[in-house]
């Protein structure tokens, strides 16, 4: 009997879907998501949300997201309370997307972060945008549009 | 004709001054396969000048990396092996985008790097076509040329594979 159990427990651990880490960019629901090219349509509309780049400094004053403004970086205490005070100044009922893309999104150390925080806070209407390996790999390179300096 | 001289630089010296920071904010050359990889020169982390033009000769592995990048911080083994096993024909040169230097610097204890390790910033970035994404590693030939540019992850072999290919 005893063999038997672990058997099955053995059995149901490889055949387990792989778990998402706590804190990392897969923990965040598909529902919270949007893809860049429905991002870069909304922007070429004229109907651009509120954008927060919650990743690294450096990354943002290379290119980012025309009108996005730095609020980072999520994987830091300092970055977070700049996140908090940028939230501050926004309509919980307005869109707003964040992103990162400093690296493939399941080893990102930032978006996570920042989407708990935001949900916490209760913001109802946002979005994380889905950067599979980098920013400039699926955006940049893509032709999205981007401005450059910080 | 002094007169003239005086009142052309008069006008040109503002025109310039107005083109300059236009020039300084326009969009970064790509670096891609076949195109020269641009020279630098910047302290290394021990304070001591690292050119990559010095390296010629050698076959470069220029690798962009920072100390929250996780599959940066993966592949350094693999940059160390290289560089050991290859010395005589490879450089490595590692340039951290991280933020400050006080996180990029702690990695030097968790490695013992045997190739030059230097502090990038937005214009160095911008130097390389803007380095929007980590992990981002050149193979630059013995003359100064691109040979390949990974950007994000790499499947397992494959900078070893093109190493070998390069050095012959």
């Amino acid at each position: 009997m005893i063999r038997f159990g672990f058997a099955a427990l053995a059995l149901a651990l490889m055949f387990a879907p792989a778990v998402a880490q706590p804190g990392t960019a897969p923990t965040i629901p598909q529902s919270a998501l949007i893809q860049a090219a429905a991002l870069a349509d909304e922007l070429k509309a004229g109907a651009a949300p509120t954008i927060l780049q919650v990743g690294f400094s450096l990354l943002y004053a290379q290119a980012h997201i025309p009108g996005a403004v730095y609020a980072g970086p999520g994987n830091k205490e300092e970055g977070i309370d700049n996140l908090r005070t940028r939230a501050k100044t926004l309509a919980k009922d307005k869109p707003l997307v964040i992103y990162c893309g400093c690296c493939p999104w399941e080893k990102c150390p930032n978006i996570a972060a920042a989407w708990k925080e935001l949900t916490a806070e209760g913001f109802k209407n946002l979005k994380v945008l889905y950067l599979a390996d980098n920013f400039g790999a699926d955006w940049a390179d893509k032709g999205y549009p981007v401005t450059r300096g910080s | 004709m002094r007169l003239a001289a005086l009142v052309l630089s008069c006008l040109i010296a503002p025109a310039l001054c107005c083109i300059a920071p236009l020039r300084a904010r326009a969009a970064p050359v790509p670096v891609i396969a076949g195109s020269r990889a641009p020279d630098f020169t910047r302290a290394g982390f021990d304070g001591k000048p690292v050119t990559l033009s010095v390296y010629r000769g050698k076959v470069v592995l220029l690798d962009f990396w920072a100390s929250w990048c996780a599959p940066c911080l993966e592949e350094m083994p693999d940059l160390i092996n290289l560089q050991k096993q290859n010395g005589g024909k490879l450089q490595v040169i590692g340039v951290s985008m991280d933020d400050g230097s006080d996180a990029a610097k702690s990695i030097t204890k968790r490695f013992s790097f045997n190739y030059p390790l230097l502090m990038g910033d937005a214009q160095f970035g911008n130097l390389y076509g803007g380095v929007l994404g980590l992990p981002e590693i050149y193979l630059i030939s013995r003359d100064g040329k691109v040979l390949k540019r990974w950007r994000g992850d790499m499947k397992s072999g494959e900078l070893d594979q093109a190493v070998k290919a390069a050095v012959g």
